[in-house]
């Protein structure tokens, strides 16, 4: 990022920061959790110890960092080298986010942009019509059905977890990410100390992942009889059983089906189900263990936007409720091919050109790589 | 459940009441040398035997005292010959003969009469679930032929099983609980059952051992021979690592899992960081200087000596690394690939 850039999105973090204390607070378990900052254009810091709100937002003020991160787990040591932290157990988490749904709206708000010259690149082509680079950056802009398709997810991740894995609604928490998507801490103390290799099975139930022919009686010699799910039970078998049939009308001509099309259709089956029914979560997310993950309250430097927690998950709108940045007028220079909504404000499209824009806007232009201060 | 019958003890002879039950009857390692118990040495010398050479070996429970010196007769001759593969192949087949009488007391336990006996009783666990919830910290619910275990229960085991059958995925599960049949429940705990028996021979303290034993403890040795074959390397790589490379050699972009698997793997076949750190070249957010820092860093040879270890084929599987072909059949980590035990 350039100094200009650099220094207007830094004011507009300090401005935050003092104002919105009330919104950054440690989670549980302060004292026994790795924190970690990454400030404009630096390196990670990590491996800190930081045992209350008050020391947390001292550190605000006095580094500005541009992303702020706290581990889902706990140590006995958070301060030292990871060897040496002392494991204890960890939150568990999941990661949401809607670049990847596969969703076909993203063509209509993804922007790339040529590494050398800044140059729009036009959809289908391969290389940079100004300088012919074939390196571009790429960035995706807001994007309300991002957004919806996004929560549909969250709210059958948090069905699975209720319902078939027995966690209570009051052990998990839901944050929108601060930039595409949704991420939710399950805080359960039979959960916390899963290793990795057991929360990547858990990662793959929800997302439907490895589910056999077998498990339904169906095996690669023809002679068995498949022993479907019912409509009526519970966990993936029940949903299973739900996609299959459609409704109860239909069981007897599908069973018939299942059993005629054979091993390799009924898995090609269950592949997409897997697709349209599986959990879209980041695994490497879930199955990590020793990950610092982004603070709650801080500011994610992708978009300006806050990490916030959803309390109504339904009515809530990350460009208007987590856009807490200020409304102070600054020029810019945008470049953005695409309109952009923020607090119920449009913005753009702009053709390379001069606007003042409010903080918020200029900020979230300038993390998308769009926008430079003059 | 407090008295445990000789039978059971027959069946379950790691229990610890076992112990008191030989003491009570006077039995010390001296009086096993006494020629009357030679039928007890010999039992256990074919016992290790059968254990070690993959069979499951067939307990006499109409004989229940000789049936459980034999196991601790066995123990003593293992801990004598101190030879670990021995130790393990031995408790590995007495976990899978206990899981046999597991399961069918969990079996006969479940029933609703029993159940109805114990609750008469004022006795909340029968053998079966006592061996469960006091060994292995394993709470099991069972009613009439369903079992079931607290969802992360299972996880901590099932999720380090190899066959897909045991993904979460692939089990009934419902309000944290998973749904098993008798077996599965029991076929959970195996690997801690044959730690646990392993365990038991490590933990004996013996300053003497009756001249009876000498023999068996000889023959024991030189039958252990049998079991340290070498393995060859066929020299391919296996189909994750070389996408790995692929996808580097094009300049494309490997997640960081790929990076960390194909170094892991490349360290544990014995090449050095400086051979490996050219592999990555190619990567668009190349640097020379953090590659070195996080080869080294992997193999160990920087921060705290730890070298991490190449991760196994089920987690490259979550991590969608996984390029398997018919040649990967019967892997469990990509540094197997390729090793063929010498027949």
């Amino acid at each position: 990022m350039n100094e200009k850039n650099a220094a207007l999105v830094e004011s507009a973090l300090k401005e935050y920061y003092f104002g919105h204390f009330d919104l950054i607070h440690v989670p549980p378990k302060p004292t026994q959790r790795e924190f970690g900052y990454q400030k404009i254009n630096g390196g990670m810091t990590r491996h800190l110890s930081i045992k209350d709100n008050k020391e947390l937002h001292l550190l605000l003020m006095k580094e500005i960092p541009s992303d702020v991160y706290c581990s889902n787990a706990y140590y006995s040591f958070p301060s030292v080298p990871m060897s040496e932290k002392d494991w204890q157990g960890a939150d568990l988490i999941f990661d949401i986010d809607a670049k990847d749904l596969a969703l076909p709206c993203r063509k209509d708000h993804t922007i790339s942009k040529c590494s050398s010259c800044q140059q729009i690149k036009n959809e289908g082509q391969p290389q940079c019509i100004k300088c012919g680079s074939t390196k571009f950056e790429v960035s995706s802009v807001a994007c309300k059905n991002c957004i919806d398709k996004s929560k549909e997810e969250v709210k059958m991740l948090i069905e699975i977890l209720t319902n078939d894995l027995g966690i209570k609604n009051e052990e998990i928490t839901v944050h929108f990410s601060g930039n595409e998507g949704f991420h939710l801490r399950v805080v359960n103390s039979d959960y916390e100390t899963l290793d990795s290799q057991e929360r990547a099975d858990l990662a793959d139930y929800v997302m439907l992942n490895g589910m056999m022919p077998e498990t339904f009686g169906i095996r690669r010699q023809a002679n068995s009889k498949p022993l479907l799910p019912n409509m009526d039970e519970k966990g993936w078998r029940g949903r299973v059983a739900k996609t299959l049939f459609g409704s109860k009308a239909k069981i007897p001509k599908v069973t018939r089906e299942i059993t005629f099309g054979g091993y390799s259709t009924f898995q090609l089956k269950l592949e997409e189900m897997r697709q349209t029914i599986g959990v879209k979560v980041d695994p490497k997310v879930t199955m990590d263990i020793h990950r610092i993950f982004r603070l709650e309250g801080s500011v994610n430097s992708k978009s300006g936007l806050t990490k916030i927690q959803c309390n109504d998950l339904d009515a809530f709108d990350p460009f208007v409720d987590a856009c807490l940045l200020g409304d102070e007028k600054v020029e810019l220079t945008v470049n953005c091919p695409v309109s952009i909504k923020l607090k119920n404000k449009k913005f753009g499209p702009y053709d390379n050109e001069k606007v003042a824009l409010p903080k918020y806007a200029a900020v979230y232009m300038i993390c998308k790589g769009i926008g430079n201060a003059i | 459940m407090d008295y445990i019958s000789p039978e059971d003890m027959a069946k379950y002879p790691f229990l610890a009441e076992t112990g008191a039950y030989l003491k009570d009857k006077g039995l010390t390692l001296e009086e096993l040398g006494n020629p009357d118990w030679k039928p007890a040495i010999t039992k256990a010398y074919d016992r290790i035997v059968a254990g070690i050479s993959g069979e499951i070996y067939k307990s006499n429970l109409e004989e229940p005292d000789i049936e459980i010196l034999s196991f601790v007769i066995a123990v003593i001759l293992l801990k004598k010959v101190g030879i670990p593969t021995l130790n393990r192949r031995f408790s590995l087949a007495e976990a899978r003969r206990v899981e046999r009488y597991l399961e069918k007391d969990l079996k006969w336990d479940s029933q609703d009469s029993i159940k109805e006996h114990l609750r008469r009783k004022n006795e909340s666990h029968s053998i079966s679930l006592k061996i469960l919830h006091d060994q292995f910290n394993l709470d099991v619910t069972t009613n009439e032929d369903s079992f079931k275990v607290k969802a992360t229960d299972y996880l901590k085991r099932a999720a380090h099983f190899h066959e897909r059958e045991w993904k979460l995925v692939n089990r009934r599960v419902e309000g944290g609980m998973v749904h098993l049949s008798s077996d599965e429940t029991v076929r959970l705990i195996r690997k801690e059952l044959s730690e646990f028996i392993n365990s038991r021979i490590q933990a004996v303290n013996i300053t003497f051992v009756p001249e009876a034993f000498e023999k068996p403890v000889i023959e024991l040795g030189s039958l252990a021979k049998k079991f340290s074959e070498p393995a060859t390397f066929s020299g391919e790589y296996p189909p994750c690592v070389k996408h790995a490379i692929e996808v580097l050699d094009k300049g494309e972009n490997l997640p960081h899992s790929g990076r960390f698997l194909l170094a892991t793997y490349l360290l544990a076949k014995g090449q050095s960081v400086d051979q490996i750190a050219p592999l990555f070249k190619n990567a668009p957010d190349y640097n020379e200087r953090i590659t070195k820092y996080q080869l080294e860093h992997i193999s160990g040879e920087s921060g705290k000596g730890t070298k991490y270890q190449c991760p196994s084929c089920d987690k490259l599987k979550s991590e969608n690394l996984c390029f398997a072909t018919a040649e990967c059949d019967g892997i469990i980590n990509p540094v197997q690939f390729g090793k063929r035990r010498k027949s």
